[in-house]
This record gives structure tokens, sequence and C-alpha cells, in this order.
């Protein structure tokens, strides 16, 4: 299914573009000139080895970070992402890996920390009925939105802090690596809503190790490596091409493997 | 009483797993509450726990530890350093301390002797004075964590001798200011007490207060589709909020009656509950406290916070050291020095108000503030020497953080944070 609408979706205009982004902590360089593109409507996997530098990439977009230099484009304009709430302002939402949510705080309150209904005087029961919403959305199996998320297992962790990014209607969502700790279901019911999520034309990066994951819902997969750009496919590349993008080398167990395979097959063709 | 039956088959939104036990019958209610004290979210228990145990033994010792009028005396004397303490709760919430707020209360007491009495100024505006340089004093020491870094437990100590040093130069060779007697400042300190009827009325409107808010959320929530509070729970709630408040009034009205300046005290805590469990701002000051990270990944100006949190501590340091001033009818070097920085601290987290942040109530200042009194009122009832009574003191406060240390590991294993 997510081929067809692939061929139909012409990618919109340019939502983000990054220009000769760097950053050094200190004497190690976790990004070095990375250049990367986003158009409404697409989604762009990025993948790469640990360590590679996808999170300190989301990190700088989400404004966690900043740049030691390049430039940002977001939405045409030049920007200076100097916190996260400029960001979040800016519609970047961020589905960080380290979670990022307050285990004393009840699912509610995570949800909508730092977007509260009605600030002087807490709308909770608005607040409980959105969030519900939301998770059932998700497919959520939360027992119950009223208990400190310090009691959730890793999985419903992540799904509240995906059900978090999409509680104001962002341009860009950043997701990283949102499936590692999900159910067979739920993570069928994330792609699904990535899928969805393109559809009403938003930029989308998602960071996954799970090559059938990515290969399923990205537009085109941008590969780093040590912190530099290490080409870019399409949904259709192999899974060889792809490893030896990541891991920089052609010889390594998998396209060993590949390579035994087509030879398996190859002889009845041969004369 | 039960939500499921009254709504027929359709599953409530909130209520649709059913894995959750929810507690809907009273004693589903009592069940709840013993599993959540076991697993460590004890709340106000071992306060109320102690402050029985501790009236017993001084009630046997000494039967004028619980005649109205000590109670009465006791009350006042909870009011001055009650309100240091509900500073303390606020920049506990956030996990960092002030160890300054005895000197910044003794400085705004000199302040105050020294602008009303010694300069002839209006004491409103001597008032107001003092509150304002001791919200300037909470400024500088959170300019000093947002931009340096600076642990609030060093900055506070530096404020503690330097803020004690001023207090001394301002009280100058004379040591002592004396506050003029049957001024309304100084008769707020020691015998303004509530008429009877006003008494009796405002424990009313408590109660009422309780219900009407109680049932207009369970009126929305019910509407929503949310799981909601029976009337019957409510009206439970809201007659046992005024059987006994009425009946702690009642029984200070056979004394002198309920004073004022307690009043003040608890309308402030109420105050500061509301903020601090219903307005954003209260909300971002718990996210800062569990996860300063998190907070500002989520957009929250995470220094203004840390700057609402050390004014708010220190302005209302100084409002005490205002109040122990009238209650003394006197600014002298010897205010705020002493207990009363330890007694502020203690009476918060012996309220349980968590020394790790993210985690208290207004509330706690209050029952903390009454338990500490408590110990001092019914120790020198028994004439004992202030010796004795700062090592029980001490002992108290050491069993509150072992009690909220014991309660954060298992809030932990059990998945309560
Ligand atoms: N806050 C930090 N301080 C210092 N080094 C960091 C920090 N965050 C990431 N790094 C380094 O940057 C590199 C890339 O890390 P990261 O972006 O987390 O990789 P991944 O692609 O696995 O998400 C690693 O070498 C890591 O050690
Ligand atoms: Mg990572």
């Amino acid at each position: 299914m997510p081929e067809s609408d692939r061929q139909d979706s012409a990618p919109g205009e340019r939502v983000l573009s990054l220009r000769g982004v760097s950053k050094h902590f200190g004497a190690v360089s976790a990004l070095t000139d990375v250049d990367l593109d986003v158009h409404a409507g697409e989604v762009v996997a990025l993948v790469g080895d640990n360590g590679a530098g996808k999170s300190t990439l989301v990190k700088v977009l989400a404004g966690v970070h900043q740049p030691s230099s390049g430039t940002i484009t977001f939405a045409g304009k030049e920007v200076v992402l100097a916190d996260p709430a400029t960001a979040l302002g800016l519609g970047i939402a961020t589905v960080f890996q380290d979670l990022a949510l307050c285990e004393n705080l009840d699912v509610v309150a995570n949800i909508f920390l730092g977007r509260e209904l009605n600030p002087p005087r807490l709308d909770e029961v608005s607040m409980e009925i959105r969030a519900w919403t939301l998770l059932n959305e998700l497919s959520a199996r939360i027992p119950s939105v009223r208990e400190p998320v310090a009691s959730l297992s890793g999985g419903q962790r992540q799904t509240v802090a995906i059900a978090r990014s999409l509680l104001t209607e962002p341009k860009l969502i950043l997701l990283d690596e949102p499936t590692a700790a999900l159910g067979v279901a739920q993570t069928a019911e994330v792609l699904d809503l990535i899928e969805r999520v393109r559809a009403r034309d938003l930029g989308v990066i998602m960071i996954s190790h799970n090559m059938e994951d990515v290969r399923a819902v990205a537009d085109r997969i941008v590969v780093l490596r040590l912190g530099r750009n290490n080409g870019e496919f399409g949904p259709d590349a192999s899974n060889q091409e792809l490893v030896a993008a990541i891991t920089g080398a052609d010889e390594n167990s998998v396209s060993r493997r590949a390579t035994r395979r087509r030879s398996q097959q190859a002889p009845e063709a041969r004369p | 009483m039960n939500q499921e039956t009254q709504q027929g088959s359709a599953p409530l939104l909130d209520r649709s797993d059913v894995r959750v036990k929810h507690a809907d019958t009273i004693g589903g209610t009592i069940g709840a509450f013993i599993d959540r004290v076991r697993s460590g979210d004890l709340g106000s228990l071992p306060v109320i726990v102690g402050l029985i145990i501790i009236c017993t033994v001084f009630q046997s010792l000494n039967p004028v530890f619980l005649a109205p009028n000590n109670l009465v005396n006791l009350l006042f004397d909870c009011s001055t350093v009650g309100v240091i303490s509900l500073g303390i709760v606020c920049i506990l919430m956030v996990g960092e301390i002030d160890l300054s707020v005895g000197s910044v209360s003794g400085f705004s007491s000199a302040l105050l002797g020294v602008l009303w009495v010694n300069s002839g100024w209006p004491v409103a505006v001597a008032i107001i004075v003092a509150l304002v340089l001791g919200a300037a004093i909470g400024a500088l020491y959170s300019f000093l964590f947002n931009r340096f870094g600076m642990p609030s437990f060093v900055s506070t100590l530096a404020g503690l001798l330097a803020w004690l040093g001023l207090q001394l130069y301002l009280l100058g060779s004379s040591g002592s200011i004396n506050l003029p007697y049957g001024s309304p400042l100084v008769n707020f300190g020691q015998t303004l007490v509530m008429p009877d009827a006003v008494s009796y009325a405002l424990a009313a409107i408590a109660g009422i207060v309780v219900f009407v808010t109680g049932y207009r959320t369970a009126a929305r929530r019910r509407v929503a589709g949310l799981s909601a509070s029976s009337l019957g729970r409510l009206l439970l709630q809201a007659a046992a909020v005024i059987v006994i408040l009425e009946f702690i009034v009642y029984y200070l009205n056979q004394g002198r009656g309920v004073p004022w300046m307690f009043g003040l005290f608890v309308a402030l805590c109420v105050i500061m509950n509301y903020a601090l469990t219903r307005t954003k701002w209260g909300r971002s000051m718990t996210a800062v406290g569990g996860n300063r990270e998190a907070a500002r990944r989520a957009g929250i100006n995470v220094r203004r916070i840390y700057l609402s949190a050390f004014v708010l501590c220190s302005t209302l340091a100084a409002a005490g050291g205002l109040l122990a001033a009238a209650r003394l009818a006197s600014a002298s070097q010897q205010a705020g020095t002493g207990d009363v920085n330890l007694n502020a601290i203690a009476a918060a987290v012996i309220g349980g108000t968590s020394l790790f942040g993210g985690r208290g109530s207004a509330y706690s200042a209050l029952l903390g503030i009454i338990v500490i009194q408590s110990i001092a009122s019914g120790l020198t009832l028994l004439d004992l020497s202030s010796s004795l009574r700062y090592m029980i003191t001490g002992a108290v406060l050491a069993i509150a953080v072992i009690v909220d240390s014991l309660a954060r590991r298992s809030r932990l294993s059990h998945g309560r944070a």
C-alpha cells in the first residue's frame, strides 16, 4: 500500500534545508558538514551506525544543541534554533531517543507539558479527553492517564512521547528511533501514523535501525557515517547497498551472504 | 454509586482497560489508599501520625498542652516561621535550596524597625520596601544560578552571612529597636483574633468550596464521558472538611480565638496550593523539579521558573521576618538567627515536601510547622532547656528525611517516581 501512495504524491515545497552543519563536542566532531533537505509530505529516513550522529542532528534541529557552524533554513527562512522553545514555536516537534518525560508527572501532564490549556486555571477535563483521543489514535495500551509516567513500560512511554509530538499541528516531525521499544502491533501503528502524517503534508524525519521499517515508509533514505553524509538512496535500495553505505565497507557478513545467495540462484542461468 | 452501572454498557473513556483496579466504592477508596501508602506514596500520613503521638505524649506530661489558649499561642508562633517555610516549599519543588531564609527574615525585620520606628516612614511603605528587597535577594540568587551555574547551596550560604551582617549593621550599636505597642502591626502579631462568627463562617465556606468545585468537575467529567466521583462521596468529603474545621475553630474559640495572623498564613498556603497544582506555572515548577532537561525540551523557560522560585522563597522569608517582628514587637539582632533557618526547612520536609525536587505541597509547610512548634511548646511547658529542644527537633528532622528517602526508594521500585 505505501508504494501506491508514494508514487502519486510528488514532494511539496522544501520545509527544511541544512547546509554544512557541523557540531563539535570538545574534541569529538559529532557532525561534519551535513546537508539535508526535507520536503512537505515527505518521509526522510536517517540511518547510520551507532554514534553516527543521528541523535545529535535531531537535537540540533530540536534546538537542544546549537550547531558549531552551518545554516538551517526552515519554511524558506534561515533560522537560528537557539532553544527548544524556538524550535517548537516554528513547528518542529520531536520525539527524543532519551524520551524526555517527567517521571513525577502523570500522562496528561506530560503530553501537555509547556502547552497546557488555560494556564491560570488548568482545564484538566479537556486535556484528559484530548490525551485519550491521541492515545487511542495510536492504539496505545495505557491503563490510566492519571498515573505518574514512572509506572509505565518503555513502550508505553514511547507512545506518550509520540502523542506529545502530535499534540499541536507541527510542520516537521522528528522521530528518533520511535519504534525501538514497541511491540509488533504498535510498530505497525506508528508506521501507519507516519503515513497519515505524510498525507497531511507534514515533513517527517525518522531514525530507525530496522531497514524493513525504513523501506516501508521512507521516500528517501539518508545515510550518516561518522558524522558525515554518506549517500542518499530511494526506498528500493537493496539491503547490501545500504549496509555498505552505513558501515563504509563492501566486505561484511551481510554482503557476503547476499553474494552467496546470488551465486546459489545463478547456476541455472549459467550454461 | 458505581459509574459503570449508571452508564449502562458503554465503557467510559478512561475505564476501558480491564487491568486497572478502580476504586469506586468507599471500601475501594480505602483499599486504594492503603495500596498507595504501601508503595511509598505517603502524602501527609507520617506527619499526621507524628502529630498524634506528640500531642498524646505532651498532654500526658502536662495537661496545659492542649488547653485552648496554649494552642492559640502555638498558632501565633507557627505563622511567622510557617510563612518562611512556605517559601522553602517553593524552592524545594524545583530541587534547589535556600539556606539564607533566616538571615533574610532577620534583615527585613531590622529594615522595618529602622525605616518605620527610627526614620518615621509610614509602616506600609516600610513593609513594601522590605518585601521588595527580599524579592531582590531572590533575584540575585537566581541570577547567580542561571548565569554562572552557582549552586544554590553555596550562594545562599554566602547570603546567610551577608544578610546577617547587614542586619547587624542596620541595627547598629543599640542592638534592637522596639516597635510601638498598640500599633496595628504589633496588635496583628500579638492579639488580633477573628470574631467567633467570622471563624465559623470561614470554616463552613471552606467545606462549601470543596463541594462546589468537586461537583462542577464531576459534572463536566460525566458529560465528557470520563469517570467522576459520585455525589455521595463529594458530600461525605465536604461534610468531613466542615466537621473537622468547625471543631477546631470551636475549640480555639473556647480560648482567645483564631489569630488573624494564622488566618493570613493559611490563606497564603491555600493560594500557593492552587498556584502549584492548578496553574501552568505550578505544572512547570513540578516539571523542572522532576526533570529539568525534559522541561526545557518541552519549551518551558526553565530560567524564569528558577527565578520565580528563588524570588518567591526570599520574599516569603522577608514577609515571615516582618510577622516575627510584629509578634515580638521588636527588631533585634537575634531575629532570624538560631533555629529559624532550620525550622523553616525542617517544617517543609517534615510536612512531606521532598528534598529531591518535583514533589511536595503547600500544605506541608502548614503541617510541618505545627509539628515543630508543638514540640517547642511542649518542651517549654515542661521547662526543658533549648538544648534539649534543638536535639529533639534535629532528631525529628532526621526521621523525616529518612522517611522521605525510604519512601522515594519505594516509589521508584513501585513505579511512582
Ligand atoms: N552531549 C554530548 N557530549 C559529548 N559528546 C556527545 C554528546 N552527544 C553525543 N556525543 C557524541 O557524538 C557522537 C554521535 O552521537 P549520537 O548522535 O548520539 O549517535 P547516534 O547516531 O547513535 O544517535 C558520539 O560519538 C557521541 O559520543
Ligand atoms: Mg541515537
